[in-house]
């Protein structure tokens, strides 16, 4: 098709028109006619007995309509939140399931555990209510530090979890692998935390409802990334409202990085609410909401060891972490430090054999569950890590033993040892680019440089692999998902040749409105402004599983090419009738039906116009309309693969460091629109820099408050954090999937944190510093400067 | 935010008159401060008292040798100041670095000045270059100004009309931001002017303090070589997740150094 437009072309963004002048429609922009407010009262304590709840006087406050409380939720036998993924232990048991009520009833175990629902004619009025509510709580001590959560003496978040254990999971064969390590000559050990991060998309998560009382039917406006699968859990398993009889709409979502894949307990309440209040119900909330309860994401205490030969092979690998739940269980939070975290272990690496164990804790903080990446970054952390540790004790240079144990671009399909095939990719040819583009070689002249100038220079490689393109359904059903892990998708033509896309993926950041026109303009020849991608609509599209996990091209995408497929197939039935020819002679080209070999031809247009006019029409095997529906299930994971090197300056007196160049190079296969690609990687290293140099969820071990509660304590990475990156590409497309992709949404963020931290300790070296913990921050690197040199003069 | 009844009054005289009648009235100059507070629901004040239409309040002016500065004169305004940049192109750069953009068309000199937040910029250029706080009733040296956490000699019904900051021969502020918020975790002020040389920190303190012992050096050599073996003493400093109270001591130095330095250049 035209290269202007269609495929691996640079397509400004449709949607950007509306996002950029204001005129974007989000949840907390709906005009709804006598709209009430909700204002939630959570829990100021991380663990406590709620002895009484007196909601007397705010219920007699001005412009309150309703107050709820976990009791009322009770007696309507209003169903618990749910963990959509049942992980096995180690014996095969099913991990511990705690109850999580909608809103506490008799405890709450977080701060920010809700409380109360107070539903009022305006926000104010609603909040004047909540500060009138007296709870009597009697205030337990509770378990906050991760690392002594499974620990004796903890205090017990829920009793069907005895010692807040969740699972104790483990992949691998532990006998094997110590075996490997016996024979080892040299092993590398290393202990890590991966930080806790908050999300904070830049639109607060936000919903709004509203029931029709004639129909009995519920709308439910919500900041979602996965509209059918919220609607499917708030039916099957919460309020028990029938599937048809529950519309939910996830109009413009200004971010989510994941946190809007889960079901909450605030959309739940807005969606049950509206039909006891009798009004529309809107809630959006405040910033200081979204850092308690959005859930969080990471959190890891990791020990792990490499084994390694004379020469620097890898022989095995060993991983022991201890991952945090928070509270409650959230929807996806149990497959992410297995599923999506150990199974990753095997990087780009050879590696024969791998063991990791994994205990999920609870603790008295929000819950944990996917955040942009989702255990892939965390696993790449350790592997990374290790790996240039390994390095650096072996006097072995870090590109050198990554390009040794490299999986060779021959071996594909290659099995790993920790259950994933991966199915396409060639390593070496992307570290030497990386290692060109980013002047390896000069690197030392650079640092001797810098020397001069009082700083210290470091430089850091980070290889990653992930599975992302969530996934066969088979696989994930068979590892105990709870959904299947297609995506959908229909393309509807109007008489008038203009085309409506609907897809099951979300789009709240994405672009989707460009890449998938630019799929269906390539494939069909339709204009760009003749297309129009709907998405985020239970009542209009089709059921989809939306947008997390890099899947909405690699699996959406894949959906729409199979559904344009059945379009062709159709059109060309009709194409022959019109021009008197037999279907098989007839072909499909720039828009255009041809009869092979001759000069006849009838355009797109005009096949489309003869089947909703089918005055002169091939009655007999083909029904009038074009509407084609696609369903596609993935065969395999995609394995988009890279390598990003950071080069960084630290000032010794002050501890900060400052990013001086940053290269990725990756391999996403064949890329519909390099712009938006390059957004989305641009984004990822932002994210990823951010938990290395910047971020930390950080509450108070006795109290459980949330110390980084706010932008002035939470750092978020920002422009002026940065240097401009260097970015380039090495395809090797997808072999299952037709379009060759691969997924770039979560890569940056995936790899960026280990080759900051490769090369924050790569600087550190010469001052003797051993360990530095994400994120590195002034004064942390400040003081481990200084433990290095208290160590010294010891 | 709670209810509140605003006021906006065109002269000083009323401004005093609506404070002293109204006991729990609030003053308002940029409100980068107050109104976050109310949005927190975390002051509770029954009017607010906009200082934003008292014209007489804003303005900067030289008068021999010294800059006055109105207190509702905006940072963005003392930032580009022509008069300030060639009297005292430090406090013009302090200005410029004040928060962002946002903050500095706002932010007020009186109203930073007046609330004594301890990680504010100003109170350190205010007590280096030993200025003197003009109000409605009163004339108070920097040195008896600022008494503590949010703390000043201000009393009740007593506004912040203007500020007099001395010419310095050699002034320089550096600091190094809390990297969250940006306000100043340390911020070293250091200014040579007619009454001697003054170091000034603020954000390592509950409130800004001067270093008697910099001082000292510097008068009798300004270079960062003569205050490079003075350390500063971490008791009583501030300490939080983002900068431990020894972490700040050692800030002090560093900055200082640097700010001696720019002072020099």
């Amino acid at each position: 098709m035209t290269a202007a437009t269609g495929i691996g072309a640079r397509v400004l963004r449709t949607e950007d028109k509306r996002f950029l002048t204001g005129t974007g429609r989000y949840v907390d922009d709906l005009p709804l006619a006598r709209a009430t407010y909700a204002y939630f009262l959570r829990s100021p304590h991380a663990h406590a007995k709620i002895k009484s709840i007196d909601i007397s006087a705010a219920a007699k406050m001005p412009g309150v309509v309703n107050i709820f409380t976990g009791k009322d939720l009770v007696d309507a036998k209003v169903g618990g939140l749910i963990c959509g993924w049942t992980v096995k232990d180690k014996h095969g048991e099913p991990h511990k399931a705690p109850a999580h009520p909608v809103m506490a009833v008799d405890t709450v175990r977080y701060v920010g555990d809700t409380v109360a629902m107070i539903v009022a004619n305006s926000h104010d009025e609603a909040k004047d209510a909540a500060e009138a509510i007296k709870v009597d709580y009697d205030v337990k001590p509770a378990t906050i530090d991760l690392a002594t959560a499974l620990g004796k003496g903890a205090a017990e978040v829920h009793p069907e979890a005895p010692g807040n254990l969740i699972y104790d999971w483990e992949i691998g064969v532990k006998a094997d692998v110590d075996a490997a390590f016996a024979t080892a000559a040299h092993v590398t050990k290393l202990d890590l935390v991966n930080n806790r991060l908050i999300p904070n998309a830049m639109e607060p998560r936000a919903a709004a409802a509203d029931y029709d009382k004639g129909t009995g039917n519920y709308t439910l406006w919500s900041t979602s990334q996965n509209p059918h699968v919220l609607r499917l859990i708030l039916s099957a398993f919460v309020l028990g409202i029938p599937e048809h009889k529950l519309r939910v709409i996830a109009p413009d979502v200004g971010g989510g990085f994941g946190s809007k894949i889960f079901c909450y307990a605030d959309e739940t309440m807005v969606c049950w609410a509206a039909s006891r209040v009798g009004r529309p119900i809107k809630w959006t909330a405040e910033r200081s909401e979204s850092f308690q309860t959005d859930c969080h994401g990471r959190d890891h205490v990791t020990h792990a060891e490499l084994a390694l030969d004379k020469d620097g092979k890898f022989l095995a690998l060993k991983v022991e972490t201890i991952a945090n739940m928070g509270a409650y269980l959230s929807t996806f939070s149990t497959a992410v430090p297995t599923y999506l975290y150990a199974t990753l272990l095997a990087g780009q690496y050879t590696t024969p054999l791998i063991y990791a164990n994994v205990k999920a804790a609870l603790t008295h903080t929000a819950p944990v569950d996917a955040y942009r990446g989702a255990g892939r970054p965390e696993a790449t952390f350790v592997i990374e890590s290790i790996v240039s540790k390994a390095a650096a004790e072996m006097k072995i240079d870090a590109a050198e033993l990554r390009r040794k144990n490299f999986i060779p671009s021959t071996a594909f399909p290659y099995q790993t040892p920790v259950a994933l095939q991966y199915d396409s990719g060639n390593y070496p040819p992307i570290i030497d680019e990386a290692m060109k583009i980013a002047d390896y070689k000069g690197f030392e002249a650079r640092r001797a440089e810098a020397k001069s100038r009082g700083k210290l220079r470091g430089i850091g490689f980070s290889s990653y692999i992930e599975a992302c393109g969530l996934a066969p359904s088979q696989v994930v059903g068979s590892l105990g998902a709870g959904v299947g892990q297609w995506e959908s998708a229909q393309i509807k033509f109007n008489p008038t040749g203009n085309v409506q896309v609907l897809t099951g993926a979300h789009s709240h950041g994405q672009g989707h409105e460009t890449t998938f026109a630019q799929l269906i303009h390539d494939k069909l020849g339709v204009p760009m402004d003749q297309i129009e991608i709907i998405h985020g609509d239970t009542a209009t599209t089709p059921f989809g599983m939306g947008s997390y996990g890099s899947r909405s091209l690699a699996v959406g995408g894949s959906a729409i090419m199979k559904a344009a497929d059945k379009v062709i197939a159709k059109g060309k039935k009709i194409a022959a009738h019109l021009m008197e020819a037999s279907v098989a002679d007839v072909e499909f080209e720039n828009g255009v039906f041809k009869v092979a070999g001759t000069d006849k031809n009838v355009p797109l247009g005009q096949v489309i116009f003869a089947a909703y006019v089918p005055h002169n029409y091939p009655h007999a095997d083909t029904e009038p309309g074009m509407d084609e529906n696609a369903f596609y299930d993935p065969a395999n994971f995609v394995y988009p693969a890279g390598t990003q090197i950071c080069e960084l300056e630290i000032d010794p007196e002050t501890g900060t460091t400052e990013i001086v160049a940053f290269t990725a190079i990756d391999d996403f296969g064949n890329i519909i629109n390099p712009m938006i690609v390059e957004g989305q990687v641009h984004g990822g290293i932002v994210q990823g820099v951010g938990q290395a140099l910047f971020e930390a969820a950080v509450y108070d071990n006795s109290t459980g408050q949330l110390i980084s509660g706010s932008f002035m304590d939470y750092t978020m990475p920002r422009a002026d954090n940065f240097p401009s990156f260097k970015l380039g590409y090495k395809v090797t497309p997808c072999p299952h999937n037709p379009l060759g992709v691969k997924g770039c949404g979560e890569a940056g963020a995936i790899a960026s944190p280990a080759a900051v931290m490769n090369a924050v300790h790569n600087a550190l070296a010469p001052v003797g510093v051993k360990h530095v913990e994400m994120p590195a921050t002034p004064l942390n690197v400040w003081q481990s400067i200084q433990g290095a040199q208290r160590q010294a003069a010891e | 935010m709670y209810d509140f009844a605003y006021h906006r009054p065109k002269s000083v005289a009323d401004a005093i008159g609506l404070l002293k009648s109204k006991p729990e009235a609030r003053a308002m100059s940029g409100g980068m401060t107050l109104i976050p507070t109310l949005k927190q629901r975390l002051a509770r004040p029954s009017d607010v008292v906009d200082l934003g239409g008292v014209k007489e309040l804003a303005g900067i002016k030289v008068e021999g040798n010294n800059v006055v500065v109105g207190g509702m004169t905006r940072h963005a305004d003392v930032a580009s100041s022509a008069e300030v940049k060639a009297a005292i192109p430090a406090l013009a750069y302090l200005a410029g670095h004040i928060g962002d953009p946002q903050v500095r068309n706002r932010g007020t000199m009186g109203g930073s000045v007046a609330n004594n937040d301890p990680a504010a910029d100003y109170p350190g250029a205010v007590l280096a270059l030993n200025a003197t706080v003009s109000t409605n009733t009163r004339k108070i040296a920097a040195d008896d100004f600022f008494k503590g956490l949010f703390e000043t000699a201000l009393g009740e019904g007593e506004l912040i009309t203007g500020i007099s900051f001395p010419k310095a021969e050699k002034a320089a502020y550096v600091k190094f931001p809390n990297p969250a918020s940006r306000y100043a975790m340390v911020g070293v002020f250091v200014a040579k002017t007619a009454s001697g040389v003054r170091v000034a920190v603020t954000g390592a303190g509950a409130t800004v303090f001067r270093v008697k012992a910099m001082e000292e050096a510097l008068a009798k050599n300004f270079s960062s070589a003569a205050i490079k073996d003075i350390k500063i003493p971490a008791d009583g400093l501030n300490s939080d997740i983002h900068g431990s109270a020894e972490y700040r001591a050692h800030l002090v130095g560093v900055m200082a150094r640097r700010a001696v330095d720019a002072a020099n250049k």
